[in-house]
This record gives structure tokens, sequence and C-alpha cells, in this order.
């Protein structure tokens, strides 16, 4: 939930993940709500000798084929968008890496559902 | 998407003051999400999340929506189950009649029963 480079609790998340695939747990969803949808952002530059935790999250999920969902809502309104959300409010520019997707809030939900544990970061 | 099998118990703590962070707002996003999917829900307001059920909120000024507004509505999403906890008023100098109607009162320890019964918690 929490911004990416502001806070720390976007890269624990991030490790999280990391470890427990690591440790052959399973993750059913990563989903970024509120300031966490700016992990989705593709347009991240952190200097070369920083963690480019977008490119992180893309490694992971093409790697372990996780699914990582972004709040569509958090998201538009924060400036992170599609191809096709671009063309449907009119925008010149979109922003989400290819790994992630914009989606409802329904997808927390059933994340929540479907899962023994459900850890919020931020 | 999977579809949910059956209705499961969903504990929602809401620990942020309404207008500071979107964390209050954002979260009733989700409790009205999750409504709409039918699930059994119980709204537990704590820490900061107090000031979300003052009753005499005006956000004009600010430009965001009224968040008490908001929250009165969820009966009729049969949100019923919201609890307050009584020493997070109290030392937030809040009484009774300040806040929306609806909402019960429970102490700290009722508080804590509450999430213990829960193994489905989500907090804002």
């Amino acid at each position: 939930m929490a911004s990416p480079y502001s806070s720390q609790s976007s890269l624990s998340a991030l490790k999280f993940a990391q470890t427990c695939l690591e440790q052959d747990h399973g993750i059913y969803r990563v989903f970024f709500y509120h300031d966490g949808v700016h992990s989705a952002s593709e347009l991240q530059s952190p200097a070369q000798d920083e963690v480019n935790i977008h490119l992180q999250w893309q490694a992971l999920a093409d790697a372990h084929n996780i699914d990582l969902v972004t709040c569509i809502a958090a998201a538009l309104k924060r400036g992170i968008i599609n191809e096709e959300e671009a063309k449907r409010y009119q925008k010149n520019q979109h922003n989400l890496g290819s790994s992630f997707e914009l989606s409802g809030l329904g997808q927390l939900l059933d994340a929540q559902l479907h899962s023994d544990q459900m850890v919020t970061f931020g | 998407m999977n579809t949910p099998t059956a209705p499961q118990d969903i504990l929602i703590l809401q620990r942020s003051a309404p207008y500071g962070s979107s964390k209050a707002r954002e979260g009733l996003d989700f409790i009205l999400t999750s409504a709409a999917y039918d699930q059994n829900l119980t709204i537990l307001f704590l820490a900061d999340g107090v000031f979300q059920l003052l009753d005499n909120q005006n956000s004009k000024g600010i430009e965001l929506k009224n968040h008490a507004a908001a929250l009165e509505v969820l009966p009729l999403y049969d949100v019923e189950n919201l609890f307050v906890i009584d020493e997070d008023l109290t030392s937030r100098a809040i009484t009774k009649d300040q806040i929306i109607n609806g909402v019960q009162i429970i102490s700290r320890e009722q508080g804590r029963a509450l999430i213990a019964q829960h193994s489905k918690i989500i907090g804002f």
C-alpha cells in the first residue's frame, strides 16, 4: 500500500514475496493498492546503484508466473495507466508495466477468500 | 478470478483518520466491494480510525466526499456489524453522542476477542 522509495514497506513487500517463493510457498496474487500502485509504473528510473522496485516485481512475475494486480481506481487517479485506459481517457501516454494488470477491488477480496494468509505492507 | 464459493467472515480494521490519507476512503471502497460480493462483514474502528465516526463532518472546504455520510449508508448494503473501541474514543476526547448511529461501543478486550474470532482480517 505504500509508495516505492518513500517507504521501506514497499521494498519489504518485494523481499517478502521473493523469500516466500525461495522457500516454496505459493503466492496467489500480489495486489497493489493506495500509493502502492506506483510500483506498477515502468517509468521508474532510479539511480544505477539503487534498486529498481518495478523491474524486480516484473522479474519475479515473469519467473514465477505471479499475478500482479493494480487497483484500477487507485491507479488511474494517480496516473498509473495502461494503453487501453489511456485511449479511453484520451491520454497520450501510458506507463503500466507489461506484467501488471489493472483490475477492481474484487481481486483483492478474491485473493483474501482463496488464501490461507494475507499479508499487508504499508 | 475464481468466484467465491460461500460467504466468509471478514473483519475490516479501520485505523486511519478520514481525510489525512486515502486509507479510510479506500478501506471503505473495499468494504463496499466485499458487501457487493455478499461476504459477512464486521468493521472495527480503532486508533485514529475512530475519527471517521464523527457525525458533524463537513469536508466541502477540502473538496473531499463526506466520510461519515458514506458510512451511514452501510446498513443499506447489509453491513450492520460496526464496532468501535471505547478507550480509543475516550483518549481522543470523543463522546458517545458525537458519533454516528448504529455503531456498537466495545472495550479493547472485546475488540481483541473480535480479532481472535476472525481468520480473515484486513486493515486500512
